[in-house]
């Protein structure tokens, strides 16, 4: 992709929109308050050389005239509290104004940042599954972290920060040349070389941020993994090796970031040295000329130290200020690649038909990376209320299969419908609402285990919870938990065991009272006692509901009104129990191993009570 | 939603904590030496010029002559020379500081860690550690460095500008030095009120965070249950929470600034006002008056810095205490001394002494509890002959993980032993037992690295064929030639690329590798298809052949070879025999057994 050198202002535009008003008044407020800055000194050259000295040669003809009308110097002199109060009474005009800048900033900045957060998180919601599978969680979230406090610093700080310099720059360099412009000249001569070096410094401690910044990631890794992997570690006697490891990545990570502080002081001490200089040898030939020549008064050397100092730090600043806004627009980009991925799309008419529950393949090909082929030249027909169990082995299609069911993915080839409707011509979200799928691995969210199992439907009442709990065989383990219905799971909470986990994923979708259950080898982590338990439950409430079971286990496939049999993508066998146990291909050889070893009993129909 | 009062927060600052951690600080003497003169020097200098500049002005410009002023601008230009030195170096020092002491506190925490037990493990979140060795590792450690550095600068810089203005003119330093205990309070109140605002927002920060990675994480959770909205609504309300906390934090910040600035100026004037009638009346001389000037306007910076350490303090008392404590975490498993002088421990093992291992073992009157009040194990006996394989039946939550935790030593007895080839295991280093002993677990942990590196991971010296043998043993060779890489091939953190029974295989592998005597398997082929647990199976029964072996099952299928199969209840064991005696018994392991 090619890379945007430049801002994304539209970017930037967007998520100021109805908010651009407070930054221009920003803008202005800075402005302001810069100009504002700048009379104290001049009032203190006033006094000096005026009240105190007596000199007038540095009025203009305007402010002498001003100062006759109220009585000369010696109203200075009798109340040289006045300028006092001028100073404050700036300072406290000058307060008012930075506050008023700061909440208008303020206001510009957290909405763009509060537009962006919310837009990256409903896109990454919406758009399809597939997205996700190609990128990294770590990744993303760190985009939708720290790309968006970079972009609202840009916001609120380096986009002030430019006008600021600029304005300062201009306003100091204004005073002093009408002081003396050879001075001036000069004490500006300083100031390329101290912006070229900042902004080049800046550029490079970045890249070495991020050389630092990986070493900690490493570092936090190696932590992670051991502390996951405590028991293999231990069972393997690898702690001193582990250590090892460990001191390696830890001492590379304090030796990164060494280097980037040697290069930190050697460019503030230097920086500061230059600077320094600067201000020290201009100071020094406006006291030269002060002391020999009349021309320059004792204010006005005060004056211009003090302008130069305005002068100079401001420069040193700018290179920061240019070089953190090529990490925005690196932030930028990154962050528009997100929100630039398409959403999931309605391929076809969007209807939303009362759905019964019949479901249709016809030559049905597919493949994440088409044309590697996932599933090849699917076919069956599944009639409303059927059950039907579907057996392969690990990678033959089955989870895929069920998936293109709920529309997660679309097939390349060939057609689904249900019922007599296409699945591409069906709302998406009206297809998923009535399809309940448990997932192999589900994915509880981080609140109670009360709100995980209603979650698609908030308001239902705790009796519904319980009882969907209890046919997943899962009440009774809830209830032993301390807080029992209340206890959080997720990253705050317990941790619950795989088996668990499925149990509450299975209550949470027979919430859903859907025309269409499937169960992705929902019980695989749950032991075979609680598993009959599940099954005998289910099969008293499915009534007219068509489930589709995957399975490794015999005795959960044999129940079913048919089964289906994948191998590499195909549909090799389909069937009743019986019929395929007679049929002596890969589902007889998968029953008698498994009733070789006791799996189960081949007790001809109806299973195992 | 109130995001503080899910921690302690402690408001108080317990210096016993600080004390603790300073002495980190204290082990680096060169360092701290460098960083104390470098300071030193520097706030001298700062203080000098000033009165350089006030020199200028009575003996230069006031006296309009230029005796002495080549020198003057030599003197000035050293200076500078000498600061910027100085600042190198208290940066350096102050970074080195920094860095070696989140270095060396993790370090330790991490030896530690290495030699925690599990019921350690067992209580506290992977999460909760690595947020207290990471991130606040580095959080104090910068703090106390850099509060090092700032707070001397500081003090040094203040004693020093408070003499010489008393030094130049007392009643004009007494006048001037007035607002200084205004700021300081000023600074006070807004410092803590401000960074606990902005502890807030940090807070909602990391939850806006973990809701991202939810929210992608749980991607296809979500598209199944048609919970995009909802989940959208919810978010909003963080970001917004976020808005408005963040936005408050901000407002204080810019109340604060101005009003310092505010004092500064009123310092200002005041050396202005009364300062240029004392000119005036020829009582000082116009540099003293400049020099006012310029100190009244400097002293803003370190009031604000030191007053900022004492509020940042009270916000990492909190983090301060969970570091110490993990530091100080008492061991519940150690070896005695005489066994680490022997036998060695983990980190220096001494294999040389090492007896050779049988793979006897028996339970002699073990009592066991993991928490006082619940008995798991009562008067347990049980003798294992070496050799013999020993299988592990019962329902979910009964004792059967806590035996193999017994006999693995990832816990000790409540009281009787548990005698490894006669002896007490407790008078063998931990290191022994655990090199001796093979462990599969239920969810497969890889680490990551190739595929090879996995393997090899308890016998890091092994051949080649060394590797290539375990893995064909479980049937694995057919996959791992079939990646990319074969066994060059990454597995990812955690085996993220391999399927759960392709890492059950490799753990396999694993275990074979580092050829064990005592075997345990804790219900290791739940997750592999039929016919590769068919194969799995062969392989075991080979591997298993003359070690002792437990085998902890679901499945009952796998162990019905077993030499003996134990059936535990709640409070020890209720059957014991092998599968056909059992059978005929029709007791708990019949029903078990017909009821699958």
């Amino acid at each position: 992709m090619e890379k945007k050198k430049s801002i994304n202002w539209s970017l930037v535009n967007h998520i100021t929109k109805g908010y651009k008003k407070y930054l221009f008044f920003a803008v202005i407020t800075v402005i302001i308050s810069i100009l504002l800055s700048y009379v104290s000194p001049l009032i203190i050259s006033f006094v000096v050389d005026y009240v105190i000295k007596g000199d007038t040669s540095s009025l203009s003809g305007v402010t002498a005239s001003f100062i006759d009308s109220i009585g000369g110097r010696d109203f200075f002199t009798s109340h040289i509290y006045v300028c006092g109060i001028v100073i404050v009474g700036v300072a406290l005009l000058n307060g008012l104004i930075t506050f008023v800048r700061s909440l208008c900033v303020t206001k510009v900045s957290e909405h763009s940042a509060m537009t962006l957060r919310n837009e990256l998180y409903d896109h990454l919601q919406n758009v399809p599954y597939d997205y996700h599978k190609h990128s990294s969680v770590g990744d993303l979230v760190q985009r939708c972290s720290s790309d968006v406090e970079i972009i609202r610093r840009f916001v609120s700080v380096q986009f002030i920060d430019i006008v600021r310099t600029v304005v300062r720059i201009t306003a100091a360099a204004f005073i002093l040349f009408r002081l003396n412009v050879k001075l001036t000249l000069f004490s500006m001569s300083m100031m390329p070389v101290i912006f070229i070096i900042s902004f080049i410094y800046f550029k490079k401690v970045h890249a070495n941020f991020e050389i630092a910044d990986e070493a900690e990631g490493k570092l936090s890794a190696t932590l992670q993994e051991n502390l996951t992997g405590v028991r293999v570690v231990r069972a393997f006697g690898q702690q001193k090796q582990e250590i090892e490891k460990f001191t390696e990545r830890n001492k590379d990570n304090k030796d990164k970031y060494h280097k980037i502080m040697k290069m930190m002081s050697l460019y503030w001490g230097g920086t500061d040295m230059l600077c320094y200089i600067q201000i020290i040898l201009s100071s020094a030939i406006a006291i030269y000329l002060a002391s020999t020549t009349d021309e320059f008064s004792l204010g006005s050397v005060l004056l211009f130290s003090n302008y130069v100092g305005a002068l100079t730090w401001p420069v040193r600043m700018l290179g920061r200020t240019l070089s953190d806004m090529g990490r925005a627009t690196v932030a930028m980009q990154r962050v528009q690649e997100i929100l630039d991925a398409p959403l999931e799309k309605e391929p076809g008419a969007a209807l939303k038909p009362e759905i019964r529950g019949n479901i249709t393949f016809e030559h049905v090909d597919f493949g994440y990376d088409y044309p590697d082929e996932v599933l090849k030249d699917i076919s069956f027909k599944i009639r409303s209320g059927e059950t039907i169990g579907i057996l392969g082995s690990t990678g033959s299609g089955k989870s895929s299969l069920v998936q293109l069911i709920q529309r997660l993915y679309t097939c390349n080839n060939g057609h689904i419908y249900i019922d007599d409707t296409d699945i591409n011509d069906i709302e998406y979200k009206h297809l998923r609402s009535n399809i309940g799928i448990v997932l192999q691995e589900p994915f509880l969210y981080s609140r109670t285990i009360m709100d995980n199992i209603r979650i698609t439907d908030p308001s239902a009442p705790d009796e519904e919870v319980y009882e969907a709990a209890k046919i997943a065989s899962v009440h009774d383990v809830i209830m032993e938990f301390d807080k029992g219905y209340d206890t959080m799971v997720g990253e705050r909470g317990v941790t619950l065991s795989g088996g668990q986990q499925q149990r509450i994923a299975i209550a949470r979708t027979l919430m859903k009272k859907t025309p269409i259950l499937i169960f992705d080898d929902s019980m695989s982590a749950v032991d075979t006692e609680t598993d009959t338990h599940i099954r005998k439950a289910l099969r008293s409430i499915r009534g007219t509901c068509t489930t589709l079971i995957i399975s490794h286990r015999i005795t959960t496939l044999m129940e079913s009104d048919r089964i289906l049999v994948l191998d590499k993508g195909r549909l090799i066998e389909e069937g009743t129990h019986d019929e395929l146990i007679k049929n002596g291909s890969l589902y007889s050889r998968i029953a008698e191993i498994q009733e070789a070893t006791g799996q189960f009993q081949n007790t001809s129909e109806g299973g195992n009570e | 939603m109130n995001y503080l009062q899910e921690e302690d927060f402690n408001q108080k600052v317990n210096l016993g904590t600080w004390k603790r951690l300073l002495k980190y600080a204290l082990r680096h003497k060169g360092m701290l030496f460098t960083i104390i003169s470098s300071l030193f020097v520097s706030s001298f200098v700062d203080i000098l010029y000033p009165l350089m500049t006030k020199y200028a002005i009575d003996n230069f410009i006031t006296t309009k002559q230029i005796e002495g002023f080549v020198p003057y601008v030599i003197i000035s230009v050293i200076l500078i020379v000498i600061q910027a030195i100085c600042s190198i170096l208290f940066v350096r020092g102050g970074s080195s500081l920094e860095l070696s002491m989140s270095y060396e506190i993790r370090q330790e925490s991490f030896e530690k860690l290495q030699r925690l037990s599990f019921s350690y493990y067992d209580k506290t979140s992977v999460g909760y550690i690595m947020a207290r060795v990471m991130s606040d590792t580095s959080r104090l450690s910068e703090m106390i460095a850099w509060s090092i550095v700032d707070v001397l600068y500081g003090l040094t810089f203040i004693i020093g500008c408070i003499i010489t203005m008393f030094t130049l003119n007392v009643k004009l330093a007494l006048i001037t030095l007035s607002v200084i205990p205004v700021m300081t309070a000023v600074a006070i109140f807004f410092r803590s009120r401000i960074l606990r605002q902005y502890r807030l927002v940090r807070k909602i920060n990391s939850r806006i965070t973990s809701s991202y990675n939810e929210g992608i994480m749980g991607a296809m959770t979500t598209k199944t249950l048609v919970r995009e909205d909802q989940n959208y609504e919810d978010f909003k309300v963080l970001t917004t929470d976020m808005r408005r906390e963040a936005s408050k934090a901000s407002r204080l910040n810019s109340i604060f600034f101005p009003i310092i600035m505010l004092l500064s100026s009123i310092g200002t004037s005041l050396a202005l006002g009364v300062g240029g009638l004392e000119v005036l009346g020829e009582m000082i001389t116009f540099g003293t008056l400049s020099s006012f000037i310029t100190y009244t306007s400097q002293f803003f910076e370190p009031i604000q810095s030191i007053t900022s350490i004492f509020a940042e303090l009270q916000n990492a008392q909190a983090s301060a205490e969970r570091v110490i404590s993990l530091l100080d975490t008492e061991e519940d498993i150690t070896d005695t001394e005489e066994v680490i002088e022997k036998y060695g421990d983990s980190i220096n093992p001494k294999p040389e002494n090492w007896p050779p291992i049988k793979g006897d073992i028996s339970f002699e009157h073990v009592n066991f509890s993991y928490i006082p009040e619940e008995i798991i194990l009562e008067d347990f006996n049980l003798e294992i002959p070496a050799g013999s394989s020993v299988a592990l039946v019962g329902e979910t939550g009964a004792g059967k993980s806590t035996l193999v935790n017994l006999v693995c030593r990832f816990y000790e007895p409540t009281s009787g032993s548990i005698k490894i080839d006669g002896v007490d295991y407790r008078e063998r280093s931990q290191i022994w037992l655990q090199s001796n002993t093979g462990y599969v677990l239920q969810q497969p942990h890889l680490f990551s690295g190739t595929i090879r590196d996995n393997i090899a991971y308890g016998k890091k010296d092994a051949t080649e064929e060394e590797i290539r043998n375990a893995a064909r043993m479980v049937k694995a060779e057919e996959f791992i030639l079939a990646q990319k890489d074969g066994y060059d091939t990454e597995v990812g953190e955690g085996g993220i690329r391999l399927s759960t029974g392709q890492k059950q295989l490799i753990s396999f592998a694993r275990v074979i590798l580092s050829d064990p005597r005592i075997f345990v398997l804790d219900e290791a082929t739940s997750s592999i298809d039929t016919e590769t647990e068919q194969l799995i199976q062969e392989a075991i029964t080979t591997v298993l052949q003359n070690r002792t072996s437990l085998i902890v099952a679901h499945r009952l299928s796998t162990i019905r070879h077993a030499d003996m199969i134990l059936v535990i209840g709640n409070k020890g064991i209720i059957e014991k025999g092998t599968h056909e005696e059992l059978l005929a018994k029709k007791g708990a392991y019949y029903n078990l057994y017909t009821h699958q």
